[in-house]
């Protein structure tokens, strides 16, 4: 077997959009050798059940994500500012879904 | 021209049911887990059309002649012989390697696009309607297998190879889809089938420009085995018959 055979295929995340309107939701991942074969096989693997309208594919290479390190640094410093949530306001009635 | 019907709409049944139970073969098979699934689905598919053509089969068998006992999709897929199916021979190659089950399916794709799409048009409103339910179906099959060919084609010195190969292979087993005899005669003149040679320029013209884009060589045409149609099968149908009737055969009317 040449070197050649023996790479891997890239792996790709896959999102759907179950409906009109609402935003693609990430579903999982695979491997596949090219941006259409990733398609079928979310296609394939990922809608089978009706689960959706329309599909993205994302090479996962191209996805920066933050650490799990950062945690701390990123997320902590909005626990305590209550006033960045809109708590403090009186609504209407009329307004039914905040 | 119940009769006629029955036989026409078997053929049909029998081409996506096979080729359906050839796929199913490949669960957990598959080359990668991806097309292990893509394959799969593809046979489910199959399975489903042919479901619905035989269950069609079986109303107008009864519809010819009443005094048979009504046979339904499961009679007819699990309770016949060899020779009672009809199904081109392509479908009952063997699913060999990757290449080959990518060339059987791929030249089967085209023509069931071809087929389907003019099925449509069928007078029979009940032909008509499984045929436009299952042309999108085909449609993709064709794009998945199409997509392979080229990957396969024009792909390295080594799969390049093999997908000629196989393609040589399933090559001989083309001419029989397009063969005309006395029942597709009748029924392309009575409106309610397909005059299958009709559809041969579009399928050379489909299958050329993959081959081409994936730098392959069009085998030749001078070799055709037959038989299909008329219940001369190969060699390997009758194991894959038995594997297929196996349960049904030992514990009739069985049910899980």
């Amino acid at each position: 077997m040449s070197s050649e055979t023996k790479k891997k295929w890239p792996l790709w995340e896959v999102f759907i959009r179950s409906r009109q309107g609402l935003s693609h939701k990430h579903a999982g991942s695979l491997h596949a050798a090219d941006a259409e074969m990733a398609l079928e096989n979310a296609r394939d693997v990922y809608t089978r059940r009706n689960e959706g309208e329309s599909l993205w594919v994302v090479e996962a290479v191209h996805i920066v994500a933050s650490s799990p390190g950062d945690k701390s640094t990123y997320f902590d410093p909005a626990n305590d500012k209550v006033y960045r949530h809109p708590t403090f306001y009186k609504l209407p009635d009329e307004v039914k879904h905040m | 021209m119940s009769k006629d019907q029955f036989e026409y709409v078997l053929r049909a049944g029998d081409d996506a049911l096979i080729l359906g139970q050839q796929l199913g073969l490949l669960t957990g098979h598959g080359p990668v887990i991806e097309e292990d699934i893509a394959l799969t689905n593809i046979g489910l598919d199959q399975i489903g059309q042919a479901r619905a053509w035989l269950s069609l089969a079986g109303r107008l068998e009864h519809a010819a002649s009443s005094e048979l006992t009504l046979r339904d999709e499961d009679a007819l897929t699990f309770l016949r012989d060899a020779p009672e199916f009809c199904n081109c021979l392509l479908v009952e190659r063997p699913n060999g390697d990757f290449g080959d089950t990518i060339a059987r399916q791929f030249l089967y794709d085209n023509y069931a696009v071809l087929w389907l799409e003019a099925m449509t048009a069928s007078s029979n409103d009940e032909m008509a309607g499984i045929a436009a339910k299952s042309v999108k179906e085909a449609r993709y099959h064709l794009q998945h297998s199409s997509r392979w060919v080229l990957r396969l084609g024009d792909g390295t010195t080594e799969s390049h190879s093999r997908m000629q190969a196989s393609l040589g292979r399933m090559w001989p087993y083309v001419n029989e889809l397009f063969d005309v005899d006395e029942l597709t005669t009748r029924a392309a003149s009575e409106g309610w089938g397909v005059d299958p040679s009709k559809l041969r320029s579009a399928w050379d013209a489909g299958v050329n420009a993959v081959l081409a884009e994936a730098t392959l060589s069009r085998p030749d045409d001078d070799f055709s085995m037959r038989g299909g149609r008329t219940g001369s099968h190969t060699e390997a149908f009758g194991f894959m018959l038995a594997e297929m009737q196996f349960l049904q055969r030992a514990y009739p009317d069985c049910n899980w």
